[in-house]
């Protein structure tokens, strides 16, 4: 097991990089994604709701093997020719967009009806109410389960390797057939995910803890203004 | 249970290297033949390919898996168990194959493989039953002749492969880019995601029919003899499976499989 990760550590490293780099650019990619599609699912417009349901509908309801193959193969047809890098994680942005676009719409949702009536009535737009009342307490709800869509995220990047993406799980295999000891190379794979995950785990509690202490100082600034 | 929630992390990594530890430790023999087995179940498990034309392959319209290596694995259920249909076939891939038979998935292993040093270590093998050679398939239109023109070029192959390591060795400029089998290979240098695919001649001999606008350069670079695998220690199967190959090729059945499969006499030193 040692000896495996001190014959192949450049393999393992060069994964881990490769494995990092495309899950980071799927995440700024999917986030931003995610947004815009959240956003078309809850503004008062009828054709971008509907726009916005099918784009998750779609590529939630379909394996990511096959979004990530359609990148892979298909954009040939537009005269695309995608190394598997790029398709993989092209496939991960677009497939995980579809589930943070869930998520932060759940998440806005959940905030009470009540909340953008109040805050229309005092005069608020629908954009100003939307900014400093409903998204504030949204983020909060959302982080948990945009946590989980990250993490499922780094996993899912292992859709690489099918491609000759060069990614962890692709040296892993390749580990594993040079070197016949299969189940010590793909265990050494898991704990280099996790060297990735569980830091992302943390940063995530981390984030959900800090976001919760906003309202505490907050209601301090505010007796601190009534009081003086 | 504040204190322990907040390490669950670490207690999760702690566990991960225990599991590793744990997979150090294995690796069992087992005390009977294969052979033995075979007998009481009535019934030979072969691991076959079915992705490679004329060695093992699924016939996407019959759904039946055909070719020279289940021909030679329905062969040996009839000599072992009196008919050649007391067989299940299981497909392999180059990467799957060795770890599925010391998993005890499968009793043999009749897919396309190599007799490697390397390999010997892990599994037996039986006498020589077919020999191909590693060579090179690319677009009729391409400018690669030979295995001299693959510098800086991107090189697909099929990972677990020797062609893989030998084209490493042999092409040490090229780009290397590994997919999970042979129709993935294939589907990768038909969507130009490579200049070449290498592996054995006759694996891209298959390939070359279903797609004449691709075809072999650059000959033979590698001998590749091909035997059947059979678990580490178990000589009695080894010895049983020798005896097998030598009565196929005196009673010229093992001709006659040949000129099915690959439309040629048998080379003499088989």
């Amino acid at each position: 097991m040692l000896s495996l990760l001190l014959n192949y550590y450049p393999d393992f490293l060069r994964g881990l990089l490769t494995t990092l780099e495309a899950s980071l650019l799927a995440l700024i990619g999917s986030f931003a994604i995610g947004v815009v599609i959240a956003v078309f699912r809850i503004v008062p417009f009828v054709p971008l709701n509907i726009l916005g349901r099918m784009y998750t509908e779609f590529l939630r309801n379909i394996p990511l093997l096959i979004v990530a193959f359609f990148f892979f193969h298909g954009m040939n047809a537009f005269g695309l020719n995608l190394s598997g890098f790029v398709a993989g994680t092209l496939g991960l942005t677009f497939y995980t967009s579809a589930f943070i676009a869930e998520a932060m719409r759940a998440g806005i949702q959940s905030v009470p009806k009540g909340q953008m009536e109040a805050g229309r009535s005092t005069g608020l737009t629908y954009l100003q109410t939307m900014r400093y009342i409903i998204l504030p307490q949204a983020i909060k709800i959302v982080i948990p389960p945009l946590g989980n869509q990250f993490l499922n995220l780094v996993k899912n990047s292992s859709i690489l390797s099918l491609f000759a993406g060069l990614d962890l799980m692709y040296w892993g295999d390749h580990v594993a057939s040079s070197s016949f000891k299969t189940l010590p190379a793909y265990t050494l794979v898991a704990l280099f995910y996790l060297l990735i995950t569980i830091p992302l785990s943390y940063f995530v509690r981390w984030l959900e803890i800090r976001l919760n202490r906003l309202p505490k100082e907050a209601a301090e600034v505010k007796t601190a203004l009534m009081e003086g | 249970m504040q204190f322990r929630l907040k390490h669950v992390g670490l207690l999760t990594l702690l566990f991960a290297l225990l599991f590793t530890l744990g997979a150090c430790a294995s690796n069992k023999e087992t005390g009977t033949s294969t052979l033995d087995q075979i007998k009481q179940r009535d019934k030979l498990i072969a691991g076959v390919k079915y992705d490679t034309r004329l060695f093992g392959y699924k016939d996407p319209n019959t759904g039946q898996v055909e070719g020279f290596d289940v021909d030679i694995a329905k062969a040996l259920a009839k000599k072992i168990l009196g008919d050649e249909n007391k067989i299940e076939l299981k497909e392999v891939t180059s990467s799957t194959r060795i770890p599925m038979l010391k998993n005890g998935d499968i009793d043999i292993i009749i897919a396309t493989m190599t007799i490697t040093d390397e390999r010997k270590q892990e599994i037996d093998f039986s006498d020589v039953y077919y020999h191909a050679g590693q060579s090179l398939l690319v677009h009729k239109d391409s400018p690669i002749k030979g295995i001299d023109d693959l510098a800086g070029k991107k090189v697909i192959g099929v990972k677990g492969s020797t062609s893989v390591k030998n084209i490493r060795e042999k092409a040490p400029q090229a780009d290397v880019l590994e997919y999970p089998d042979y129709a993935q290979a294939f589907a990768a240098l038909r969507s130009n995601k490579g200049d070449a695919l290498t592996t054995d001649n006759v694996i891209l001999m298959g390939m070359h029919q279903e797609d004449p606008n691709y075809v072999l350069v650059g000959g033979l670079f590698t001998d590749e003899p091909y035997g059947i695998g059979i678990r580490k220690g178990d000589e009695t199967f080894v010895n049983y499976v020798n005896d097998f190959l030598k009565e196929l090729k005196d009673s010229g059945e093992y001709r006659e499989l040949y000129m099915k499969w690959f439309n040629e006499e048998p080379p003499a030193n088989q």
